[in-house]
């Protein structure tokens, strides 16, 4: 047994309401250079759809994730070593920045300096890579908002495998969910594997996957070999990009941006402990159906007295380990089982995981709707069908998807119960195994989420901190090639390093008008 | 005079070109090693560059592969095996090929980086110009063939590689060997020369990252804070 220890994140769908808070302050805060601009390393999607970029989830056509061999040995999809050597060249498993979408701003200028004419100027979309007027916007990264367009195209979404979907297609019976993603910094990234100069890594202390900027050079397997497609190439800098898990905040014991500002609360920062010797076996199971449990199994219990003694033995600290034992994540995920990794069958074994959405059913029940399973509505008659959260969350397999809806439920009835009609559902919570205690301690961190019960995040330990004293009068955080000293202010360098500064996001060539103002306009 | 600038061009230019080639290559790795990277713009645009990239990285690597050993290999050596018209006649049917193949691919890269819009408003100077060298050396290398043809008994070929192996052995007659043969040779080999100066100051440097590296190391990296290598990983 190896004990690491990792920041994880939990994301409850129940409570997402699909305001795009996190991936605006994300990319306030990390994407709004030139280069990203079409970078998002936090965006929210509305399911069913195809995503961003289009059709992620289809590892037929973008190869992400791992491949297990009949004889159990796992390789990266887009191919072992001397084939990613191969591809070096043009890699044939490489979204193009249309997949994802062409970034733009608009002619807002054009307004103002337009000449005198019959119609109302307008301002035209830019494309902020050429800098030239584009004919039409085709695609942006949240083009799918609110069912937008038709179902035909969003029914490609992959997880309406084995779904009877065409009455989905009905408005009657229509149904959506959102789905905000980042990073999963998985405890075994197909990324860092698939990285032919070994820039990508994971960090020992707090499991963040981050980037060494100046060891990548841009050979850009790690955008294919990432099964979330949350690896982006920045087309500026020629480098890779990807969440960082705001790793400062983290180590400030700080939670990340969208964290922070999420204003649903829907989102839990916690520590869990993890085994890294079982991590080769657990992402090598057999059938993807027991993925998620093979993944639950390699996460120690914080409280169990040889696991805190081999972490010690390991160099956790003991800060680490107390909030181990307080983590909204190993409750969500492992105590009361409502908390379930994104698409388990790519073998990365993904440490951002989701509470599946309940769906309307209050009001259903009451008109009559909604078939009883003894104590508890049938969850199967949500309007959000349970096989697509299953294929979203557990590889296709229902059953632990069921007991999690159901214990959601059963919260709400006993809670219900407790608070208006002053009694307890006992029915209810021993259907879904559940105890007062715990199904109150759910009800405070899920549903009243205070900060303290979200976020219980260690700040970093002096033993993991760097020397103080080397990296005195040293550069701090800074984006690009901020920190170089050959290409400082001076604006003239040698290696044409083009200077990068966060904010930037103005088209790259400035469009010419042809009408300007005249003499007297304003 | 034409001796002096012979002298100058092929036997004092080559030792400023390399000093500046391995000297500019390790202050631009030690200094700016966030501007070392390959420059792909493959996201921005697809097409022509599977063919593109592919024929032209296939042919030159196999064109630097060709005039390494076929210029620095004593004739003593090859000797054993074949003669010198024997040797030249290999080099012009397979540098003749592996260039075709490639100047395929630097014409489709080099009119996709000057004619789709993306390509050329995301490029640099340095981008463009090496683009152009590279393709107008090439042709001046395949331009070298008939020259060849015409003389086949490899005597040309024995002054490029006497002066090739005179430079490389810090022997100072290297230029001497030059005087005499076709002016696209020495135009070929000026410009070869050049792109050597050119390297530290272009996208070029990649090459020296060549990910063979990548073979032997395992899939999964985990690093500590604070310390410069990673740790082993877990898997293979």
């Amino acid at each position: 047994m190896k004990v690491r220890a990792q920041i994880a994140m939990v994301l409850n769908l129940d409570k997402c309401i699909g305001c795009h808070t996190c991936s605006v302050t994300c990319k306030q805060v990390w994407t709004s250079r030139e280069g990203v601009e079409y970078a998002w390393f936090n965006n929210v999607e509305t399911k069913p759809g195809i995503g961003y970029p289009k059709d992620w989830e289809n590892q037929q056509k973008w190869k992400g994730g791992w491949k297990r061999s009949r004889s159990g040995k796992l390789t990266p999809r887009i191919g072992g070593k001397l084939r990613v050597l191969a591809n070096i060249f043009a890699n044939p498993d490489m979204p193009q920045i249309d997949d994802y979408y062409e970034p733009f701003t608009f002619d807002y200028a054009h307004l103002q300096t337009a000449g005198e004419s019959k119609a109302m100027p307008t301002a035209r979309p830019v494309s902020l890579i050429t800098g030239k007027q584009m004919e039409k916007i085709e695609w942006g990264p949240n083009w799918e908002e609110i069912l937008g367009g038709e179902f035909a195209k969003r029914s490609k979404d992959q997880n309406f495998d084995k779904v009877q979907k065409d009455i989905y297609g009905q408005f009657e019976q229509t149904f959506m969910m959102y789905l905000p993603r980042l990073c999963e910094h998985c405890l075994n990234p197909a990324c860092v594997a698939a990285c032919p100069s070994g820039s990508i890594y994971k960090r020992e202390e707090d499991g963040i996957v981050l980037v060494d900027q100046d060891k990548c050079r841009g050979w850009r397997m790690c955008v294919s070999a990432c099964p979330y497609k949350k690896i982006y190439y920045n087309w500026q800098s020629g480098k890779a990009e990807k969440c960082t898990f705001c790793y400062p905040r983290i180590e400030a014991g700080e939670p990340t941006v969208c964290s922070e500002t999420c204003v649903g609360r829907i989102r839990y920062l916690g520590v869990m402990l993890y085994d890294a010797d079982r991590i080769e076996a657990a992402a090598s199971t057999e059938n993807e159906q027991n993925l998620y449990r093979a993944q639950m199994d390699i996460f120690l219990d914080p409280s169990d007295p040889a696991v805190i003694a081999q972490a010690r033995l390991d160099g956790v600290p003991e800060l680490w380990l107390e909030a181990a034992r307080n983590s909204p994540v190993y409750k969500m995920a492992i105590e009361w089982g409502v908390a379930f990794p994104l698409h388990p069958e790519y073998r990365t074994l993904p440490m951002v995981w989701y509470v599946p959405p309940l769906s309307p059913v209050q009001a259903a029940h009451e008109a009559g709707h909604v078939g009883w399973d003894r104590a508890l509505p049938d969850v199967r008659a949500l309007r959000i069908p349970v096989q697509y959260l299953a294929n979203l969350l557990t590889a296709g397999h229902e059953a632990p998807v069921v007991l999690a809806l159901q214990r959601m439920m059963a919260m709400r009835m006993h809670m219900r119960a407790r608070t208006v009609d002053n009694r307890v559902e006992t029915d209810v919570l021993d259907q879904v195994g559940l105890t007062v205690e715990q199904v109150e301690e759910m009800y405070k961190v899920m549903a009243l989420a205070d900060y303290e019960d979200r976020f219980v995040i260690p700040s970093t330990h002096r033993e993991y901190a760097e020397n103080t004293f080397d990296i005195k009068s040293a550069c701090g955080f800074s984006f690009g090639n901020g920190c170089s000293s050959t290409a400082g202010n001076t604006g003239a360098n040698l290696f044409s390093v083009k200077q990068t500064s966060a904010g930037h996001m103005a088209p790259r060539v400035e469009f010419r008008h042809i009408h300007t103002a005249g003499k007297g306009e304003v | 005079m034409t001796q002096h600038l012979n002298t100058l061009a092929f036997g004092i230019y080559p030792y400023v070109a390399v000093a500046i080639f391995l000297l500019g290559s390790l202050i631009r790795f030690e200094r700016e090693q966030y501007s070392w990277k390959s420059g792909s713009s493959q996201l921005l645009r697809k097409r022509q560059l599977r063919w593109g990239s592919n024929c032209f990285h296939v042919g030159i690597l196999f064109l630097m592969f060709g005039h390494t050993v076929g210029l620095l290999t004593p004739h003593e050596v090859y000797g054993l095996f074949i003669t010198a018209p024997q040797k030249q006649m290999l080099a012009i049917i397979s540098g003749g090929a592996a260039g075709t193949l490639c100047f395929i691919g630097l014409s489709l890269l080099l009119h996709r980086r000057l004619f789709d819009d993306r390509i050329r408003a995301t490029s640099s100077t340095a981008d463009i110009a090496i683009l152009a060298l590279l393709w107008l050396q090439l042709v001046l290398g395949l331009g070298t063939l008939p020259f060849s043809l015409a003389h086949s008994d490899g005597h040309t070929m024995m002054q490029l590689s006497h002066w090739a192996q005179h430079i490389v052995t810090l022997q100072t007659d290297a230029a001497g060997y030059l005087l005499e043969v076709d002016w696209i040779f020495k135009a070929h080999i000026l410009l070869g020369v050049t792109l050597f100066v050119a390297f530290p100051f272009s996208r070029l440097v990649h090459v020296w990252s060549a990910p063979l590296g990548y073979v032997f190391r395992p899939y999964q990296l985990v690093r500590r804070r604070g310390a410069a290598r990673p740790v082993a990983g877990e898997i293979r």
